[in-house]
Protein backbone atom coordinates (compact mmCIF):
# COMPACT_ATOMS: atom_id res chain seq x y z
CA UNK A 1 0.00 0.00 0.00
CA UNK A 2 2.98 2.33 0.87
CA UNK A 3 4.79 1.37 -2.43
CA UNK A 4 1.74 2.13 -4.24
CA UNK A 5 1.05 5.23 -2.84
CA UNK A 6 4.64 6.78 -3.09
CA UNK A 7 4.59 5.23 -6.61
CA UNK A 8 1.49 7.34 -7.12
CA UNK A 9 3.21 10.61 -5.84
CA UNK A 10 5.97 10.05 -7.89
CA UNK A 11 4.03 9.76 -11.06
CA UNK A 12 1.97 13.12 -9.80
CA UNK A 13 4.73 14.77 -9.36
CA UNK A 14 5.97 14.07 -12.79
CA UNK A 15 3.10 14.74 -14.61
CA UNK A 16 2.82 18.10 -12.49
CA UNK A 17 6.54 18.87 -13.70
CA UNK A 18 5.26 17.84 -17.08
CA UNK A 19 2.03 20.55 -17.22
CA UNK A 20 3.96 23.64 -15.27
CA UNK A 21 6.50 23.13 -18.39
CA UNK A 22 4.19 23.04 -20.79
CA UNK A 23 2.19 25.71 -20.07
CA UNK A 24 5.71 28.28 -20.40
CA UNK A 25 5.98 26.77 -23.69
CA UNK A 26 2.39 27.77 -24.55
CA UNK A 27 2.88 31.16 -23.10
CA UNK A 28 6.42 31.59 -25.45
CA UNK A 29 3.96 30.69 -28.59
CA UNK A 30 1.40 33.27 -27.20
CA UNK A 31 4.10 35.95 -26.88
CA UNK A 32 5.64 35.81 -30.40
CA UNK A 33 4.17 33.63 -32.65
CA UNK A 34 0.82 34.84 -32.76
CA UNK A 35 0.77 37.09 -35.62
CA UNK A 36 -2.06 39.45 -35.87
CA UNK A 37 -3.48 39.74 -39.58
CA UNK A 38 -4.26 44.06 -40.05
CA UNK A 39 -5.92 45.90 -42.73
CA UNK A 40 -4.17 49.47 -43.56
CA UNK A 41 -6.58 51.07 -41.25
CA UNK A 42 -6.46 48.87 -38.60
CA UNK A 43 -1.93 49.00 -39.03
CA UNK A 44 -2.20 52.59 -39.25
CA UNK A 45 -2.33 53.45 -35.47
CA UNK A 46 0.70 51.55 -35.19
CA UNK A 47 3.02 53.67 -37.57
CA UNK A 48 1.87 56.86 -35.77
CA UNK A 49 2.04 56.70 -31.84
CA UNK A 50 2.89 59.77 -30.17
CA UNK A 51 4.66 58.60 -26.92
CA UNK A 52 8.71 58.82 -25.71
CA UNK A 53 9.27 55.98 -27.53
CA UNK A 54 11.33 55.73 -31.27
CA UNK A 55 9.88 53.24 -33.88
CA UNK A 56 11.34 50.96 -35.75
CA UNK A 57 8.78 49.56 -38.58
CA UNK A 58 10.40 46.61 -40.88
CA UNK A 59 8.53 45.60 -44.12
CA UNK A 60 9.48 42.52 -45.48
CA UNK A 61 8.34 38.95 -46.66
CA UNK A 62 9.48 35.43 -45.63
CA UNK A 63 10.73 34.87 -49.23
CA UNK A 64 12.46 38.04 -49.66
CA UNK A 65 16.23 37.41 -49.57
CA UNK A 66 17.37 40.59 -48.65
CA UNK A 67 14.41 41.05 -45.74
CA UNK A 68 15.50 37.81 -44.32
CA UNK A 69 19.17 38.98 -44.30
CA UNK A 70 18.65 42.21 -42.54
CA UNK A 71 16.07 40.57 -40.11
CA UNK A 72 19.01 39.82 -37.71
CA UNK A 73 20.43 43.41 -37.51
CA UNK A 74 16.52 44.71 -36.25
CA UNK A 75 16.24 42.05 -33.81
CA UNK A 76 19.51 43.40 -32.49
CA UNK A 77 18.48 47.01 -31.99
CA UNK A 78 16.51 47.02 -28.93
CA UNK A 79 19.42 45.86 -26.84
CA UNK A 80 21.95 47.46 -28.77
CA UNK A 81 20.13 50.83 -28.41
CA UNK A 82 19.28 50.05 -24.94
CA UNK A 83 18.87 53.54 -23.53
CA UNK A 84 17.14 55.16 -26.54
CA UNK A 85 13.79 53.50 -25.89
CA UNK A 86 13.59 51.52 -29.11
CA UNK A 87 10.58 49.30 -30.17
CA UNK A 88 11.17 46.92 -33.54
CA UNK A 89 7.75 46.10 -35.78
CA UNK A 90 8.03 43.75 -38.21
CA UNK A 91 5.75 44.32 -40.50
CA UNK A 92 4.67 41.42 -43.40
CA UNK A 93 3.98 41.74 -46.48
CA UNK A 94 4.21 37.46 -46.80
CA UNK A 95 0.78 36.34 -48.83
CA UNK A 96 -2.05 35.56 -46.24
CA UNK A 97 -2.79 32.74 -47.76
CA UNK A 98 0.60 31.70 -46.49
CA UNK A 99 0.85 32.49 -42.89
CA UNK A 100 0.43 29.39 -41.43
CA UNK A 101 2.64 27.42 -43.44
CA UNK A 102 5.37 29.93 -43.73
CA UNK A 103 5.32 32.75 -41.86
CA UNK A 104 4.65 31.33 -38.61
CA UNK A 105 7.06 28.33 -39.10
CA UNK A 106 9.52 30.93 -40.13
CA UNK A 107 8.81 33.08 -36.62
CA UNK A 108 9.10 29.85 -34.82
CA UNK A 109 11.89 28.43 -36.98
CA UNK A 110 14.09 31.28 -36.85
CA UNK A 111 13.24 32.04 -32.99
CA UNK A 112 11.94 35.73 -33.82
CA UNK A 113 11.12 38.25 -31.01
CA UNK A 114 10.32 41.47 -32.07
CA UNK A 115 6.22 42.12 -32.89
CA UNK A 116 5.56 40.82 -35.97
CA UNK A 117 1.95 41.71 -37.78
CA UNK A 118 0.92 40.66 -40.70
CA UNK A 119 -0.83 43.69 -43.32
CA UNK A 120 -3.47 42.15 -46.03
CA UNK A 121 -5.29 45.19 -47.89
CA UNK A 122 -5.78 45.03 -51.53
CA UNK A 123 -5.03 48.78 -52.18
CA UNK A 124 -1.54 48.68 -52.68
CA UNK A 125 -1.66 51.90 -54.01
CA UNK A 126 -3.22 53.72 -51.76
CA UNK A 127 -1.03 52.45 -48.36
CA UNK A 128 2.19 52.53 -49.83
CA UNK A 129 2.07 56.43 -50.39
CA UNK A 130 0.02 56.92 -47.13
CA UNK A 131 3.21 55.30 -45.62
CA UNK A 132 5.50 57.35 -47.55
CA UNK A 133 5.33 59.58 -50.67
CA UNK A 134 8.91 58.30 -51.63
CA UNK A 135 7.98 54.59 -51.57
CA UNK A 136 7.68 52.82 -54.71
CA UNK A 137 6.54 49.58 -53.23
CA UNK A 138 9.92 47.09 -53.40
CA UNK A 139 11.24 45.38 -49.92
CA UNK A 140 12.97 45.96 -47.77
CA UNK A 141 11.92 48.99 -46.77
CA UNK A 142 12.24 50.91 -43.06
CA UNK A 143 10.28 53.79 -41.21
CA UNK A 144 12.20 55.25 -38.27
CA UNK A 145 9.96 57.36 -36.41
CA UNK A 146 8.72 58.53 -32.83
CA UNK A 147 6.57 61.53 -31.67
CA UNK A 148 8.53 64.33 -34.05
CA UNK A 149 10.32 62.81 -37.02
CA UNK A 150 10.18 60.43 -39.44
CA UNK A 151 12.20 58.84 -42.20
CA UNK A 152 11.70 56.39 -44.52
CA UNK A 153 14.24 54.24 -46.38
CA UNK A 154 13.59 51.50 -49.61
CA UNK A 155 16.89 49.75 -49.48
CA UNK A 156 18.65 47.00 -47.71
CA UNK A 157 20.52 47.26 -44.94
CA UNK A 158 24.24 46.16 -43.80
CA UNK A 159 24.80 46.07 -40.21
CA UNK A 160 26.63 48.98 -40.27
CA UNK A 161 24.14 50.91 -42.09
CA UNK A 162 21.41 50.40 -40.29
CA UNK A 163 23.05 51.22 -36.60
CA UNK A 164 24.58 54.36 -38.42
CA UNK A 165 21.19 55.50 -39.96
CA UNK A 166 19.34 55.03 -36.55
CA UNK A 167 22.08 56.88 -34.52
CA UNK A 168 21.72 60.12 -37.17
CA UNK A 169 17.84 59.81 -36.76
CA UNK A 170 18.02 59.69 -32.88
CA UNK A 171 20.58 62.51 -33.09
CA UNK A 172 18.17 64.58 -34.66
CA UNK B 1 42.47 69.13 -42.40
CA UNK B 2 40.07 71.58 -42.63
CA UNK B 3 39.93 71.06 -46.11
CA UNK B 4 40.11 66.96 -45.48
CA UNK B 5 36.96 67.38 -43.41
CA UNK B 6 35.02 69.29 -46.03
CA UNK B 7 36.24 66.67 -49.48
CA UNK B 8 34.74 64.14 -46.80
CA UNK B 9 31.94 65.62 -45.80
CA UNK B 10 31.33 65.77 -49.05
CA UNK B 11 31.85 62.47 -49.88
CA UNK B 12 29.92 60.94 -46.83
CA UNK B 13 26.95 63.35 -48.71
CA UNK B 14 27.93 61.97 -52.24
CA UNK B 15 27.74 58.19 -50.91
CA UNK B 16 24.04 59.08 -49.30
CA UNK B 17 22.98 60.08 -52.30
CA UNK B 18 23.94 57.11 -54.42
CA UNK B 19 22.63 55.20 -51.75
CA UNK B 20 19.04 56.97 -50.98
CA UNK B 21 17.89 57.79 -54.56
CA UNK B 22 18.45 54.71 -56.42
CA UNK B 23 14.95 55.05 -58.25
CA UNK B 24 14.33 58.89 -58.47
CA UNK B 25 15.86 59.04 -62.04
CA UNK B 26 14.51 57.35 -65.07
CA UNK B 27 11.81 58.19 -67.46
CA UNK B 28 9.00 59.80 -66.09
CA UNK B 29 5.51 60.48 -67.51
CA UNK B 30 5.46 62.17 -70.92
CA UNK B 31 9.33 61.23 -71.49
CA UNK B 32 10.35 59.61 -74.79
CA UNK B 33 12.36 56.63 -74.34
CA UNK B 34 15.56 55.14 -75.92
CA UNK B 35 14.86 51.78 -78.04
CA UNK B 36 17.08 49.04 -76.44
CA UNK B 37 18.13 45.78 -77.92
CA UNK B 38 18.33 42.61 -75.36
CA UNK B 39 18.59 39.41 -75.85
CA UNK B 40 14.98 36.89 -76.10
CA UNK B 41 14.19 33.53 -74.39
CA UNK B 42 14.40 32.34 -78.23
CA UNK B 43 18.27 33.59 -78.55
CA UNK B 44 16.92 35.96 -80.91
CA UNK B 45 17.94 39.68 -80.15
CA UNK B 46 15.10 42.13 -79.42
CA UNK B 47 14.50 45.71 -79.94
CA UNK B 48 11.07 47.79 -79.71
CA UNK B 49 11.69 49.00 -83.44
CA UNK B 50 11.43 45.19 -84.83
CA UNK B 51 7.12 45.91 -83.87
CA UNK B 52 6.50 48.44 -87.01
CA UNK B 53 2.64 47.90 -86.80
CA UNK B 54 2.31 48.05 -83.14
CA UNK B 55 0.60 51.84 -81.52
CA UNK B 56 2.63 51.30 -78.25
CA UNK B 57 3.90 48.13 -75.56
CA UNK B 58 3.56 47.49 -71.85
CA UNK B 59 7.26 47.03 -70.96
CA UNK B 60 6.99 45.12 -68.00
CA UNK B 61 9.64 44.19 -65.77
CA UNK B 62 9.55 41.29 -64.01
CA UNK B 63 11.24 37.78 -63.15
CA UNK B 64 10.97 34.46 -61.99
CA UNK B 65 11.92 34.35 -58.26
CA UNK B 66 9.89 37.43 -57.15
CA UNK B 67 6.45 35.84 -55.75
CA UNK B 68 4.87 39.01 -56.46
CA UNK B 69 6.18 38.40 -60.30
CA UNK B 70 4.78 34.74 -60.09
CA UNK B 71 1.57 35.86 -58.55
CA UNK B 72 1.05 38.28 -61.49
CA UNK B 73 1.98 35.76 -64.28
CA UNK B 74 -1.16 34.87 -65.26
CA UNK B 75 -2.41 38.40 -65.47
CA UNK B 76 0.30 39.21 -67.83
CA UNK B 77 -0.30 36.93 -69.87
CA UNK B 78 -3.94 37.75 -70.01
CA UNK B 79 -2.87 40.95 -70.78
CA UNK B 80 -0.90 39.92 -74.16
CA UNK B 81 -3.46 37.65 -74.83
CA UNK B 82 -6.13 40.75 -74.77
CA UNK B 83 -3.82 44.05 -76.35
CA UNK B 84 -1.31 42.08 -78.60
CA UNK B 85 -3.95 41.78 -81.14
CA UNK B 86 -4.96 45.45 -80.74
CA UNK B 87 -1.54 46.96 -81.08
CA UNK B 88 -0.40 46.50 -77.87
CA UNK B 89 2.03 43.45 -76.94
CA UNK B 90 3.48 42.66 -73.58
CA UNK B 91 7.68 43.18 -73.41
CA UNK B 92 8.88 41.82 -70.32
CA UNK B 93 12.04 41.96 -69.43
CA UNK B 94 13.84 40.22 -66.30
CA UNK B 95 16.64 43.10 -65.05
CA UNK B 96 17.89 40.79 -62.10
CA UNK B 97 21.40 40.19 -61.82
CA UNK B 98 21.53 35.92 -61.56
CA UNK B 99 24.89 36.38 -59.53
CA UNK B 100 22.63 38.29 -56.97
CA UNK B 101 19.52 36.08 -57.56
CA UNK B 102 20.52 32.61 -58.56
CA UNK B 103 17.13 31.53 -60.45
CA UNK B 104 16.87 34.84 -62.83
CA UNK B 105 19.43 33.20 -64.74
CA UNK B 106 19.15 33.15 -68.35
CA UNK B 107 18.59 29.45 -68.83
CA UNK B 108 16.17 29.35 -65.91
CA UNK B 109 14.05 32.33 -67.79
CA UNK B 110 13.97 29.91 -70.82
CA UNK B 111 12.53 27.01 -68.79
CA UNK B 112 9.88 29.31 -66.85
CA UNK B 113 9.07 31.13 -69.99
CA UNK B 114 8.03 27.08 -71.47
CA UNK B 115 6.12 26.00 -68.11
CA UNK B 116 3.77 29.00 -68.03
CA UNK B 117 3.50 29.56 -71.78
CA UNK B 118 4.58 32.99 -72.19
CA UNK B 119 2.67 34.45 -75.19
CA UNK B 120 5.35 37.85 -74.93
CA UNK B 121 9.20 38.40 -75.90
CA UNK B 122 11.26 37.79 -71.98
CA UNK B 123 13.94 39.31 -72.18
CA UNK B 124 17.16 39.14 -69.92
CA UNK B 125 18.43 42.60 -68.93
CA UNK B 126 22.22 41.21 -69.20
CA UNK B 127 24.20 43.83 -67.83
CA UNK B 128 21.59 45.39 -65.93
CA UNK B 129 21.93 48.37 -68.69
CA UNK B 130 17.98 49.16 -69.07
CA UNK B 131 16.31 48.71 -65.87
CA UNK B 132 18.23 51.93 -64.71
CA UNK B 133 16.90 54.10 -67.99
CA UNK B 134 13.61 53.79 -66.90
CA UNK B 135 13.80 53.81 -63.21
CA UNK B 136 12.67 50.37 -62.38
CA UNK B 137 12.21 49.72 -58.68
CA UNK B 138 11.00 46.56 -58.30
CA UNK B 139 9.24 43.65 -60.37
CA UNK B 140 6.49 43.90 -61.41
CA UNK B 141 6.78 46.93 -62.78
CA UNK B 142 5.09 48.24 -65.65
CA UNK B 143 5.20 50.68 -68.17
CA UNK B 144 3.38 51.81 -71.23
CA UNK B 145 4.66 53.23 -73.47
CA UNK B 146 2.78 54.80 -77.01
CA UNK B 147 4.05 55.09 -80.89
CA UNK B 148 4.91 57.05 -82.81
CA UNK B 149 7.12 59.31 -80.29
CA UNK B 150 7.39 56.37 -77.99
CA UNK B 151 5.92 58.29 -75.29
CA UNK B 152 5.77 57.19 -71.25
CA UNK B 153 1.79 57.23 -70.65
CA UNK B 154 1.81 54.92 -67.63
CA UNK B 155 3.75 53.53 -64.50
CA UNK B 156 3.14 51.11 -61.84
CA UNK B 157 1.32 48.12 -61.28
CA UNK B 158 -0.64 45.85 -62.87
CA UNK B 159 -3.98 46.03 -60.97
CA UNK B 160 -4.66 47.29 -57.18
CA UNK B 161 -4.38 43.89 -55.63
CA UNK B 162 -1.08 42.28 -56.43
CA UNK B 163 -1.38 39.58 -54.28
CA UNK B 164 -4.89 38.02 -54.24
CA UNK B 165 -6.07 38.65 -58.11
CA UNK B 166 -9.54 38.01 -56.87
CA UNK B 167 -9.55 40.92 -55.17
CA UNK B 168 -8.54 43.02 -58.18
CA UNK B 169 -10.84 46.30 -58.11
CA UNK B 170 -9.23 48.18 -60.41
CA UNK B 171 -7.16 47.19 -63.85
CA UNK B 172 -4.87 50.16 -63.77
CA UNK B 173 -3.30 48.65 -67.03
CA UNK B 174 -6.14 47.74 -68.91
CA UNK B 175 -7.95 50.38 -68.00
CA UNK B 176 -4.85 52.65 -69.63
CA UNK B 177 -4.15 50.89 -72.71
CA UNK B 178 -7.96 51.23 -73.47
CA UNK B 179 -7.80 55.01 -73.01
CA UNK B 180 -4.91 55.15 -75.41
CA UNK B 181 -6.14 52.95 -78.14
CA UNK B 182 -9.94 55.06 -78.26
CA UNK B 183 -7.77 58.22 -78.32
CA UNK B 184 -7.84 59.05 -74.74
CA UNK B 185 -5.28 59.97 -71.92
CA UNK B 186 -5.25 57.43 -69.51
CA UNK B 187 -7.12 59.00 -66.31
CA UNK B 188 -4.18 57.22 -63.91
CA UNK B 189 -0.66 57.62 -64.59
CA UNK B 190 0.58 56.51 -61.75
CA UNK B 191 0.55 53.60 -59.37
CA UNK B 192 2.52 51.65 -56.92
CA UNK B 193 2.36 48.55 -55.71
CA UNK B 194 4.54 46.04 -53.23
CA UNK B 195 6.87 44.29 -55.13
CA UNK B 196 10.49 42.70 -54.94
CA UNK B 197 13.72 44.88 -55.13
CA UNK B 198 15.79 44.63 -58.38
CA UNK B 199 18.53 42.31 -57.53
CA UNK B 200 22.16 44.06 -57.92
CA UNK B 201 25.37 42.94 -56.61
CA UNK B 202 26.70 45.16 -54.27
Amino acid sequence: MLKNSLLLYVLLLFVQCKSEKKEIQSDIVTNNYVVQTLNYKELKPLLERKDHKNYVVNFWATWCAPCVKELPYFEELEAEFKDRNIEVLLVSLDFPNKKDTKLLPFLKQRNIKSKVVLLDDANEDVWIQAIDESWSGAIPATLFYNSTNRKFFEQSFTRETLYKELQTFLNL
Amino acid sequence: MKHFKSILTLVLVAIAFAFTLPTDDGYKIGDTIEDFKLKNIDDKMVSLSDYSDAKGFMIIFTCNMCPYSVANEDRIIALDKKYKGLGFPVIAINPNDPVAMPGDGFPEMKVRAQEKGFTFPYLFDEGQKVYPKFGASRTPHVFIVSKPNMTVEYIGAIDNSSRDPRKVTEKYVENAVDALLSGKQPSKTETRAIGCSIKVVR
